[in-house]
């Protein structure tokens, strides 16, 4: 092991899967907390609707993954209204609260629910409908300069990137037109927007259920990627560790979460390998091997101290714009 | 030089009683038993009140007169405990209030609402009513919309510069004074192209050079046909533009009638200044030497 192999590593996984479901993901909340000021903290729970949606119907109904992703943005759509009808009309702060407890229904709900797979999750080639299309030579590894991937992860990367550019293009043509301007209205000031005879309980369902599909599809690529959907995997800190990445690209920026979600999976992945290098290699001797993993979680705490203090904005925030927070 | 509208208006309310919620002949906006409770307080319960269409009436009052919940129940951004109002003869008793404005009944805020981190340029453009661009579906074809933007923009630009904020547009609106901030918010209003506009203390805060550009603002809106209705406290300004005084205490209005026949009307003058503002305290003193004296 050496700095290049820790390099590899990070970047690999700065681009990899891992990166695409949380930046899918966080692109949804972009929508909703970045531009439209409603506040979700329970992201996770879209993303278990789409997990879950393709572990159930393709392993447990025998439908086809097509189906499946179908069925599971539908019910995507049906979980933000349940949660939006009641909560939107209501200030701010009761859409956060509501949606917190619904990310931990949902994975206490899957745990213990045997028709969902239960403790166990659910595991099974759930992927193969999409594994089929795959287009590039039968070959075990694919080598890009120092990268490499096998075959189905290059399929999923390639794709996930894909759909990545084109919902990037959709948040842009939607953020630039007048729809944009009212989401933005309501983040600044709902009832102005409303005196100026928009409605913004509408707007604000909109924007909650756009949000929510972007975080279902994360949903998909999870279970699709990785073959199998495990309750523990649908914890809370997922939703937080979006925020942190739009957060430190830059909230209410298209590319923001773009920007984040590579340098936070880079930082994450760099830290933790080479802390392991310099244990390993006895220059650290305080440490071992099994404390890194929460030491580069607390490094990162800091790091984001920090940003929140020089940077505030992210890195493509508009530092003039934060400060008229403040008024 | 009063305007033609100004003319009627002065001339139809001429000699009107001035009781609370006398008949205008042309009114607007009708208000009938409006009761609106908080707990055991009672902050508004208006009989009956009338706004006449074309002039600019003026709602005053004492602090706690219930001025401000009244115009929240009339815009529709509080919900009364009872009573109707209609607006142009058509039932609005708690209509929500964003199809309150879309009719072309418009209101600013006594704390101003400006959408500080948009530019001065999309305040404008988002007051603009039916625009193609703000259905979620359509607003991905720019070229749906792309034509009516431009004439918001031209729009908005027209009243940024009679408003002398067209050198702003591209700048934050959060970046604004707080007198810019008012005559942004004016002129955001009247992107709605109103017929009635609803001023919540349009002069709060504003410094006199501006006060006077917003005072002649407001008579401009009222030569374009629009009725103004406003809540405040400067007397200056309400002697100056209004053409009608409503004044309100515990609630309730107390009296109406013309600037200078108002402000020399005894029940205003007790209710800003109490009942017994001129008398000795008689009964206070007489007390006071009796305990003296035991």
């Amino acid at each position: 092991m050496d700095i290049a192999f820790v390099l590899t590593q990070a970047i690999t996984q700065a681009i990899g899967v891992t990166a695409i479901i949380y930046l899918l993901a966080t692109m949804g909340l972009n929508i909703q907390f970045g531009y439209t000021g409603l506040l979700n903290f329970g992201q996770i729970a879209f993303v278990a609707v789409g997990s879950y949606g393709i572990g159930v119907f393709v392993i447990y109904r025998g439908w086809s993954l097509w189906a499946s992703i179908l069925v599971a943005l539908v019910l995507s759509v049906i979980l933000s209204l349940i949660l939006g009808v009641p909560t939107l009309r209501l200030r701010a702060d009761y859409l956060a609260i509501v949606t917190i407890a619904t990310g931990e229904i949902m994975r206490l709900a899957t745990k213990s629910l045997d028709p969902l797979g239960g403790s166990q999750g659910i595991s099974g080639k759930m992927g193969d409908d999409f594994y089929a299309l795959n287009p590039f030579p039968e070959q075990d590894r694919f080598e890009f300069g120092p990268l490499n991937f096998s075959r189905n992860d290059l399929w999923v990367v390639v794709v996930g990137w894909v759909v990545i550019a084109l919902l990037l293009l959709l948040t842009w043509a939607l953020m630039r037109s007048p729809w944009g301007r009212i989401l933005k209205g309501i983040r600044e000031d709902e009832d102005a927007v409303r005196s100026l005879g928009k409605s913004t309980y509408l707007r604000k369902m909109q924007a909650l259920v756009l949000g929510g599909l972007f975080g279902t599809l994360a949903g998909i690529f999870w279970a699709v990627a990785k073959q199998s959907v495990q309750p523990d995997s649908f914890v809370p800190d997922f939703t937080f560790f979006c925020y942190t990445i739009l957060i430190l690209g830059g909230a209410a920026r298209v590319l923001g979460p773009v920007l984040g979600a590579i340098i936070f999976w880079f930082l994450l992945v760099f830290i933790e390998q080479f802390l392991i290098l310099l244990v390993q290699g006895g220059t650290i001797t305080f440490l071992s091997t099994t404390q890194i993993g929460p030491i580069r979680f607390i490094l990162v705490g800091v790091g984001l101290m920090l940003l929140m203090i020089f940077r505030p904005q992210g890195i493509l925030g508009d530092r003039k714009e934060i400060r008229l927070d403040a008024r | 030089m009063p305007g033609d509208i100004q003319t009627q208006a002065v001339a139809a309310l001429a000699g009107l009683p001035t009781d609370p919620g006398v008949a205008k002949p042309d009114p607007v906006l009708v208000a009938n038993a409006v009761v609106r409770r908080f707990g055991g307080l009672t902050a508004v319960d208006v009989e009956h009140a009338e706004f006449q269409r074309g002039a600019i009436t003026a709602l005053i009052g004492p602090n706690g007169a219930g001025k401000s919940t009244f115009f929240n129940l009339l815009s529709g951004f509080d919900k009364a405990d009872n009573g109707n109002w209609t607006y142009n003869g058509v039932e609005v008793s708690n209509t929500a209030p964003h199809k309150l404005a879309r009719k072309g009944m418009v209101r600013t805020f006594q704390l101003t609402k400006s959408l500080s981190r948009m530019t001065v340029m999309d305040n404008m453009r988002l007051g603009a009513t039916d625009q193609t661009g703000e259905n979620m579906l359509l607003s991905i074809l720019p070229f749906t919309w792309r034509a009516q933007e431009k004439e918001v923009t031209r729009r908005a630009t027209e009243l940024l510069e009679r408003f002398n904020l067209a050198a702003k547009a591209d700048d934050f609106a959060g970046s604004l004074s707080g007198g810019q901030r008012k005559l942004l918010e004016m002129a955001r209003a009247l992107m709605l192209q109103p017929e009635l506009i609803m001023l919540d203390e349009p002069m709060a805060g504003v410094n006199p050079a501006l006060k006077q550009s917003l005072l002649d603002h407001i008579r401009d809106i009222r030569e374009e046909g629009t009725t103004v209705v406003f809540v405040e406290h400067d007397m200056d300004m309400v002697r100056d533009v209004s053409d009608w005084v409503v004044v309100m205490a515990q609630g309730q209005i107390i009296a109406e009638g013309t600037p200078t026949s108002v402000m020399g009307d005894q029940r205003v003058i007790d209710a800003y200044l109490g009942a017994h503002h001129d008398q000795q305290l008689t009964a206070t003193g007489e007390a006071l030497t009796e305990g003296k004296q035991a």
